[in-house]
C-alpha cells in the first residue's frame, strides 16, 4: 500500500527551480534513501513533504488524503515526523524534556483541551525512548551540555517520540563516529519494523546497509529509482553522482 | 477671515510641523535602519535639545540671535555626546539585541526625563525667538521665524542626505547597515560607526527641538508627542527607509494640523494610533516601504 | 515534586502569618503588592515562559479595573459580579488583541501592543464623561463587599488579596508544570522546532496571551474593588512597564520571581518617592541596570546557581 505519493511537485525560489515536476511514491514499511549531489533538491523535496516549504505546483497525498494545503504542524498530527539536518534540539532543556515534548503530543490531542493525561505513562515512554537511542543515563542532562553526536541521537529520539507513520531523517549520521553509526543502523532497523523511514544521506555505507530502495536526485529531478544493486549498476547514476 | 486664508494659515502651520517632524523622525529612522535599534528614548533627546536651548540662551543675555546660534550648535553637540556615551555604556553591552535595547531605552527615557525634571524643574519655560518679523502675504501676515524653521529643516535634511549618499562616512554607514560582520572584517570601526549613528540620530532630534522651541516652551514632558509621531512616521514610511520617512512625515505633519481642527485632539490621536498599529499588523513593510530588511 | 508544592504553600502560609504581625503601613502595602503580583505572574507567563515581550499589558489591567469599577457604579453591582465582569472584559480584550498582534513578532509585537494599549489609554481620556478621565472616580464604599463581607476594611482586604494571590500562584504553578506549559517554553526556545513537533505556535501563543490577560484583568478588577479608585493613570504606558520591571527584577521564567520583584520594586519606588518627585528616575535606572547586569533577575540567578529544581 502506498503511504505517501507526490504528483508534479515543483518548487521555485525566485528564478531557481529547486524541485522540478517530481512524481514520488513511498510504499508503507519501506526504508527509502534519497541521494544526490549537493543542491540536487533533496532537502527541498523532504521540506515539501513535511510541510515546511509550500509547493509552487503539484499535490501530495498521505494515506490517500490530500495534504497539499495542510500546515506543517497538522501533518505531524497525521503522522509525518521530520528531524532536522542542522541539529535543533532544545538546547536549554534536559534530554527528558526534549523527548517529553513530542511524546506528549498524541496524548494531549486525544485528551482534548480539558482532559487529563497520564503523566506516569508519559514519563515511562520518555525513559524508554531515551534508552532506545542510547541516552538512558542522560535524562537530566541539558542538551547543550552534550557532545554533538549525542545531540544527533536526541534529535532522532524526538522524531521517534512522535509515534509517526513516516519518519523523515535529514542526514542523520552527519557528525557521528563509526561506532555511533553502527548503533544508529540497529536503531533504524528496529524502528522500521513498524514505521516507514525516508532518509537523506551522504554516507554511502549507511545508504547501502539500510535502504531497501534508493531515489537518486539531480538538478531537482529524479534521475533513477531502484534497489541498492540496481542503483549501483545504473550508468546514468554512475555518471552524475558516483563520479563514474 | 475667509476660508481661503484660514486654509492657507492651516497649511503653513502644517508645513512647519511636517518639517520639524521629518527631521525628528529621520533621526529615529536612521538609528533603526543602521543599528536595528528601536530607540524609545528618542523623544527625550528632543526634549533635552529644547531644555538645553533654554539654558544656553538664558546664559547669553542681550542678543536673542546670539543665544539662539549658540544653542543651535551646543545643544545637538551635547545631546549627541550624551547619546554616544549611552551607546557605549548600555547598547553596546547588550550587543544591540533588539528586544533588550528596547527595554534599556525605556529605562533611558525615564532617566533623562526625570533628570530634566530635577535639574530644569516642572515648569514650562519660554525661549525667545532669534528674530521677530512678519512676512506679509495678501490678506494675512505670517511669522518670519516659522518660515525660517521650514527652510532650516529642509536644509538640514538635504545635508543629512548628502552625508549619507555622497560622503565616505555615509558609505561606511551603509556598509555597516548591510552586513555588520563583513564591515568589521573590512576594517570598518563598527563600534565607532554605531556610536556615531546613535549620536547623529539624537542630534537631529535635538536640532529639531532647538528650532521649534521658540514657538513652544521647554518642558520636561514634551518628549512624548514627538516620540509617538516619529514612530507613526517611521512605521508608515517603512521601517528603515529614509525616503519613506520624509514622505510620511510630510503626509502626517500636514494632515495632523487639519485633522486636529476637524476632530478633538485626543480622538485624532486615538484614531491615528489605532490605524498605525493596524498598518504594522497587516502591512509590516509600511505603506510606502519597499522591503524592510 | 512535593518540595515544589511545599515551597509555594509555605510562601502562602508565611504571607498569612505576616497578616497578624505586620505594622499597619506595611500591611496595606503588602495587600497592594499581592494584587500587583498577580498582574506580574500573568505577565511572566507570556514574557518569561512563552518569550513574548508585550509593552501593552496596561490595556488588560485597565480592562479589569474599568470593567469592574464602571459596571459596579452603573448597575449598583457588588464586588462579586463586578469582579467577574471586569475579568471577562480583560479576557475578551486579550483574545481580540492577540488575534491581531500575534500576526507580528519580536520588535513589531512590542510596538503593536504598545500602540493598542495607548489607544486604550486615550479612550479612557476621551470618554471622560463616563470614566472621569485623569481624575478618575471612587467606587462607592457600600458596593465593595462580597457575601456581606466588607472588602474595604484593612483585615478583609489583606485576606482577599492573599486569597487572590494564592489562587493565582497555584494556577500559574499548575500551568507551567502542565504539558501546555512545556509547549510554551518550547516556543520560547525555538518556535520553528516546536511547530515541527506538531504544535501550532499561534494557538499556544494566543493561549498564553489570553491567560496572561486574564491574570492582568483579575489583578486590575481586584485592585479597583479593594482600594476603591479607578483612574486613567492605570491605563498609561507606565502600568505596562511596571510588570516588566517586576518580572525582570524578580526572575524571568520563575513562578515566585514576580512576588520577589514586586516587593523589591514597590518598596524601591515607595522609598524613592518619599525623597524626590522624580522617583521614576529609579524605575529607569533599575530597568537599565537589570537588563545589563542581571537579565535573569533575583530568583532566576538563584535558580541558575543553586536550585535548578525551582519552577
Amino acid at each position: 500500500m502506498t503511504l505517501l505519493s507526490a504528483r508534479n511537485l515543483s518548487k521555485n525560489f525566485g528564478g531557481l527551480t529547486a524541485v522540478k515536476d517530481v512524481d514520488f511514491d513511498l510504499p508503507e514499511g519501506e526504508i527509502r534513501a534519497i541521494i544526490g549531489p549537493n543542491g540536487a533538491g533533496k532537502s527541498t523535496l523532504v521540506g515539501l513533504i513535511s510541510g515546511r516549504i509550500k509547493p509552487t505546483t503539484g499535490t501530495i497525498s498521505f494515506q490517500d488524503r490530500d495534504i497539499t494545503r495542510l500546515p506543517a504542524h497538522r501533518r505531524v498530527a497525521q503522522g509525518i515526523a521530520y528531524t532536522f539536518q542542522i541539529t535543533s534540539v532544545f538546547a536549554n532543556l534536559t534530554c527528558r524534556e526534549n523527548i517529553l515534548l513530542p511524546a506528549q503530543r498524541g496524548a494531549l490531542a486525544a485528551a482534548g483541551p480539558f482532559g487529563r493525561i497520564d503523566t506516569d505513562a508519559l514519563n515511562d515512554k520518555a525513559e524508554e525512548i531515551l534508552a532506545r537511542v542510547g541516552l538512558g543515563d542522560r535524562a537530566d542532562t541539558k542538551a547543550t551540555e552534550m557532545a554533538y553526536g549525542h545531540q544527533r541521537l536526541l534529535e532522532v529520539g524526538m522524531g521517534l517520540a512522535l509515534d509517526a507513520k513516516l519518519l523523515i531523517l535529514d542526514e542523520p549520521t552527519q557528525g557521528l563516529s563509526d561506532s555511533e553509526i553502527a548503533n544508529f543502523l540497529d536503531l533504524i532497523r528496529g524502528v522500521a519494523r513498524d514505521t516507514t523511514v525516508l532518509l537523506i544521506e551522504h554516507n554511502m555505507t549507511v545508504v547501502m546497509e539500510l535502504a531497501q530502495r534508493i531515489t537518486v536526485m539531480n538538478f531537482g529531478e529524479i534521475l533513477a529509482e531502484g534497489t541498492p544493486e540496481e542503483i549501483r549498476a545504473d550508468d546514468a547514476v554512475q555518471r552524475a553522482y558516483l563520479g563514474g | 477671515m475667509d476660508y481661503g486664508t484660514f486654509f492657507l494659515i492651516a497649511s503653513m502651520e502644517g508645513a512647519v510641523q511636517a518639517a520639524v517632524l521629518a527631521l525628528t523622525a529621520l533621526g529615529l529612522s536612521l538609528v533603526f535602519g543602521v543599528m536595528r535599534v528601536v530607540n524609545v528614548a528618542h523623544g527625550e533627546f528632543y526634549m533635552l535639545g529644547a531644555v538645553i536651548a533654554y539654558w544656553v540662551s538664558s546664559q547669553i543675555s542681550g542678543s536673542p540671535l546670539l543665544g539662539f546660534m549658540a544653542a543651535l550648535i551646543l545643544s545637538p553637540l551635547l545631546v549627541g555626546v550624551l547619546a554616544a556615551v549611552a551607546d557605549r555604556l548600555i547598547l553596546k553591552r547588550l550587543n544591540y539585541d533588539p528586544e533588550a535595547t528596547i527595554v534599556a531605552t525605556i529605562g533611558l527615557l525615564y532617566i533623562l526625563q526625570q533628570a530634566a525634571l530635577t535639574l530644569h524643574g516642572p515648569v514650562p519655560t519660554a525661549v525667545a525667538a532669534p528674530f521677530d518679523f512678519y512676512v506679509r502675504f495678501p490678506g494675512f501676515g505670517y511669522s518670519g521665524y516659522k518660515l525660517f524653521v521650514i527652510v532650516a529643516c529642509i536644509a538640514l535634511m538635504l545635508g543629512t542626505w548628502f552625508l549619507l549618499a555622497k560622503t565616505r562616512i555615509g558609505l561606511v554607514m551603509r556598509a555597516t547597515q548591510y552586513d555588520r560582520e563583513t564591515a568589521q572584517a573590512f576594517g570598518i570601526p563598527v563600534d565607532r560607526v554605531y556610536a556615531g549613528v546613535f549620536a547623529l540620530g539624537a542630534a537631529l532630534a535635538a536640532i529639531a527641538a532647538v528650532l521649534i522651541v521658540p514657538t513652544q516652551q521647554a518642558y520636561y514632558l514634551m518628549g512624548g508627542d514627538p516620540l509617538l509621531l516619529s514612530f507613526i512616521v517611521v512605521i508608515i514610511g517603512g521601517l528603515g527607509s529614509l525616503r519613506g520617512t520624509v514622505v510620511a512625515a510630510i503626509l502626517i505633519g500636514m494632515s495632523d494640523g487639519i485633522i486636529s481642527t476637524l476632530f478633538e485632539p485626543t480622538l485624532a490621536k486615538m484614531i491615528a494610533t489605532a490605524l498605525v498599529a493596524l498598518v504594522l499588523v497587516f502591512r509590516p513593510t509600511g505603506l510606502f516601504g519597499t522591503v524592510a530588511r | 515534586m512535593n518540595r515544589i508544592l511545599g515551597l509555594h504553600v509555605g510562601v502562602i502560609a508565611l504571607l498569612l502569618a505576616l497578616h497578624f504581625v505586620l505594622p499597619d503601613y506595611h500591611h496595606v502595602s503588602l495587600a497592594r503588592i499581592l494584587v500587583l503580583t498577580v498582574y506580574a505572574l500573568g505577565y511572566n507567563l507570556l514574557f518569561g515562559y512563552t518569550g513574548l515581550l508585550s509593552l501593552g499589558h496596561a490595556l488588560f489591567f485597565a480592562a479589569g479595573l474599568y470593567g469592574a469599577g464602571m459596571s459596579m457604579q452603573a448597575y449598583g453591582w457588588t464586588a462579586g459580579p463586578g469582579f467577574l465582569f471586569g475579568f471577562s472584559c480583560a479576557v475578551l480584550m486579550a483574545l481580540g488583541i492577540g488575534l491581531l498582534a500575534l500576526r507580528t513578532a519580536g520588535v513589531s509585537f512590542m510596538i503593536v501592543t504598545l500602540m493598542f494599549s495607548q489607544v486604550g489609554y486615550l479612550t479612557t481620556l476621551y470618554f471622560n464623561e463616563h470614566t472621569r478621565g485623569d481624575e478618575g472616580f471612587v467606587i462607592p464604599l457600600e458596593l465593595r463587599q462580597v457575601f456581606s463581607i466588607d472588602l474595604s476594611v484593612e483585615d478583609t482586604r489583606y485576606l482577599a488579596a492573599l486569597a487572590l494571590f494564592a489562587v493565582a500562584v497555584l494556577i500559574k504553578l499548575a500551568i507551567v508544570r502542565s504539558p501546555t506549559g512545556r509547549i510554551l517554553v518550547a516556543i520560547r526556545e525555538n518556535e520553528e522546532r516546536t511547530r515541527m513537533l506538531g504544535y501550532d505556535p499561534f494557538r499556544y501563543k494566543l493561549t498564553a496571551l489570553v491567560l496572561s490577560g486574564a491574570f492582568a484583568g483579575a489583578s486590575g478588577a481586584a485592585y479597583g474593588i479593594l482600594f476603591g479608585y479607578v483612574g486613567a493613570s492605570f491605563a498609561s504606558i507606565q502600568y505596562s512597564i511596571l510588570p516588566l520591571l517586576y518580572v525582570l527584577m524578580g526572575g524571568v521564567g520563575t513562578v515566585l520571581g514576580p512576588l520577589v520583584g514586586t516587593v523589591a520594586m514597590f518598596y524601591l519606588i515607595d522609598i524613592a518617592s518619599g525623597l524626590t518627585s522624580a522617583y521614576l528616575f529609579f524605575v529607569g535606572a533599575a530597568l537599565v541596570i537589570l537588563i545589563l547586569v542581571a537579565p535573569k533577575g533575583i530568583l532566576g540567578s538563584i535558580r541558575d546557581r543553586w536550585a535548578r529544581w525551582l519552577p
